[in-house]
């Protein structure tokens, strides 16, 4: 890694400089992981009085466990709903405000802000939306005669916090297709036009591939959102049900350890998590390494 | 432009203003929402044009919430969030230009440890540690404090890389120069480095301070004291609190209370708010 070719000469300032920072990570991040990785090995009776080593022991059970793997199973499917839903539609909003001239600036400001939107608060939006007794849009599903009930029905809770989520990503994913369109060469588009090619075939053939590096980025980043950045729309709506059917893996973590109290179960299922984030976190920056080099 | 197509522009409208609609709809509904009375919201679809309480119903939510199920008036929430915003970012911003500015200028051993150390922090959000993070802020005192509510969120890695890729495009002469005129590390950071860097820590004050404002787990755990409250972590408190129906009216009005501040900051500072997103993401 780099530094500049001259640098100050001194032997304790750098790290005074470092130290606040360190120390934090060192305290709140580095500590508290590993005391996760060491209680994964671990179990506590149900008094917490006693602690016995139990090895992978926790792992195995977490794995045989049809409640886990049904979250694992809840997770997924909530992950790719978002991450579909939302990048779809920022990417046909962004296309088309691309197409703008005059207009541009006051459809991305009206397209930007739900960005700033907690996803708690965006959860509390959509469930007052969806409201099965005073909602608008079950009162529109009735009349098409659809019986919308979150509370009990699986599907219907699992709809409504994907459409939450991926509500309130929109606009992150908005931002980062209309900056790639707009270092698409125009020079490119031109030469297919006159070769005659139709709008639709220049966008799939010379515009979509250029904004692959940018699609495969936000597909991990808006994984990870929803893997991770969703517990409070989960928290302040369905809380996890109805029936396990929309309890992902983070608040599961969250109701094991803070309600259950069972710390083994919680840590094994943190390290699980930890080890996600991390592959995540390397394709991630491998693609950005790739992307600096051409 | 390479073609005029007329009607396909005006379809292009269409979709855009069908775009907007979807992602305006949820907060109008909200506004519209926290004008009414309570007894609206007992029967029928709820309204989609404004009722008549719109001050009754933000003065009951800013002076009492709903004090009678535990929760504290909305405007000391408010108030908390803004200090625990405010602490997070000015916090994040300090430490990580300051350690930046460390990886850069000063060549000194375990460098590189100490740049992986600060790396990890990306890779362990809170949501993957919850358990034994709470327990080391109980262990150090720190449940129901501002402290405890800022500090474990401030360490932050992005913030570090973004000044250090900053810091590597500022011109080798600068630093000569400096020195050749005799100023010392600390003279060069403050009067030469920091100047320089003014955009890019506007840029990210605008989105940490929408981070921090929007904390939920975190506030949630720690504090059991109403006095802590958050507002974004209150609203739950407000939807779950009792048997009944919640008082979606006061439910609302401090929804609306709650995503105001952060998104007045994105609409006056969208280009800073755009600069800091797409490089701090980079």
């Amino acid at each position: 890694m780099q530094t500049k070719r001259s640098t100050f000469q001194n032997s304790w300032l750098p790290y005074a400089l470092l130290a606040p920072q360190v120390i934090i990570t060192l305290i709140f991040f580095i500590w508290p992981a590993s005391q996760a990785l060491y209680q994964s090995v671990l179990r506590q009776d149900a008094f917490g009085l006693r602690t016995t080593f139990v090895g992978f022991e926790n792992f195995k059970r977490l794995f045989a466990d049809p409640l886990y793997l049904s979250s694992m199973q809840v997770t997924l499917v909530f992950a790719v709903g978002t991450t579909l839903l939302s990048m779809g539609l920022a990417l046909l909003f962004a296309v088309k405000v691309n197409d703008m001239l005059r207009s541009r600036n006051a459809y991305s400001t009206m397209l930007v802000w739900p960005y700033a939107v907690a996803p708690a608060i965006a959860g509390v939006l959509w469930w007052f939306i969806f409201n099965p007794s005073i909602g608008i849009l079950p009162y529109i599903l009735d009349m098409v005669g659809y019986d919308w009930n979150h509370r009990s029905s699986s599907t219907d809770a699992m709809i409504l916090v994907i459409v939450a989520a991926a509500w309130k990503q929109i606009s992150y994913n908005f931002i980062f297709f209309l900056a790639g369109l707009q270092s698409v060469p125009h020079s490119l588009i031109e030469a297919a036009a006159i070769d005659g090619a139709s709008r639709t075939k220049r966008f799939w053939t010379i515009v979509f591939p250029l904004l692959s590096p940018i699609t495969f980025f936000l597909m991990v980043v808006n994984i990870v959102y929803a893997m991770f950045d969703t517990f409070g729309i989960i928290h302040a709506t369905t809380e996890g049900g109805p029936a396990q059917a929309t309890n992902i893996l983070v608040y599961k973590v969250y109701r094991d350890g803070f309600v259950g109290l069972n710390l083994g179960s919680s840590a094994a299922q943190s390290v699980i998590l930890m080890g996600i984030v991390i592959v995540l976190t390397v394709i991630q920056f491998r693609y950005i390494e790739r992307r600096v080099n051409y | 432009m390479v073609e005029s197509r007329r009607w396909g522009s005006l379809f292009s409208h269409l979709i855009l203003i069908l775009g907007v609609a979807i992602v305006v709809f949820p907060i109008y509904v909200a506004i519209i929402a926290s004008t009414h009375p309570p007894g609206t919201f007992l029967r029928g679809v709820m309204p989609l044009l404004p009722g008549p309480n719109a001050i009754e119903n933000y003065r009951t939510a800013l002076t009492e919430g709903r004090s009678q199920a535990g929760a504290p008036p909305i405007s000391l929430m408010l108030t908390n969030s803004l200090i625990m915003a405010l602490a997070i970012t000015i916090g994040k911003l300090s430490i990580s230009i300051l350690s930046a500015f460390a990886i850069v200028y000063f060549r000194f051993p375990f460098r590189i440890f100490f740049f992986w150390i600060i790396f990890l922090t990306l890779m362990l959000p809170v949501e993957v540690r919850i358990v034994p993070t709470f327990q080391v802020v109980a262990d150090l005192g720190m449940l129901n404090s501002f402290a405890g509510l800022s500090i474990p969120l401030i360490a932050s890695a992005t913030a570090t890389f973004l000044f250090r890729q900053f810091f590597m495009t500022i011109p080798e002469e600068m630093m000569e120069a400096a020195r050749v005129d005799g100023a010392g590390p600390m003279k060069f950071f403050k009067d030469i480095l920091l100047p320089l860097s003014v955009t890019n820590i506007a840029a990210l004050f605008v989105i940490m301070f929408i981070y921090g404002w929007n904390q939920y787990l975190w506030p949630l755990l720690i504090t059991t004291d109403p006095d802590y409250y958050t507002i974004v972590m209150g609203i739950q408190r407000m939807v779950t609190g009792g048997d009944s129906e919640p008082l979606w009216h006061l439910v609302m009005a401090t929804v609306v209370l709650a995503a105001l501040p952060p998104v007045l900051v994105i609409l006056f500072m969208q280009r800073l708010f755009v600069k800091g997103l797409t490089e701090t993401e980079k």
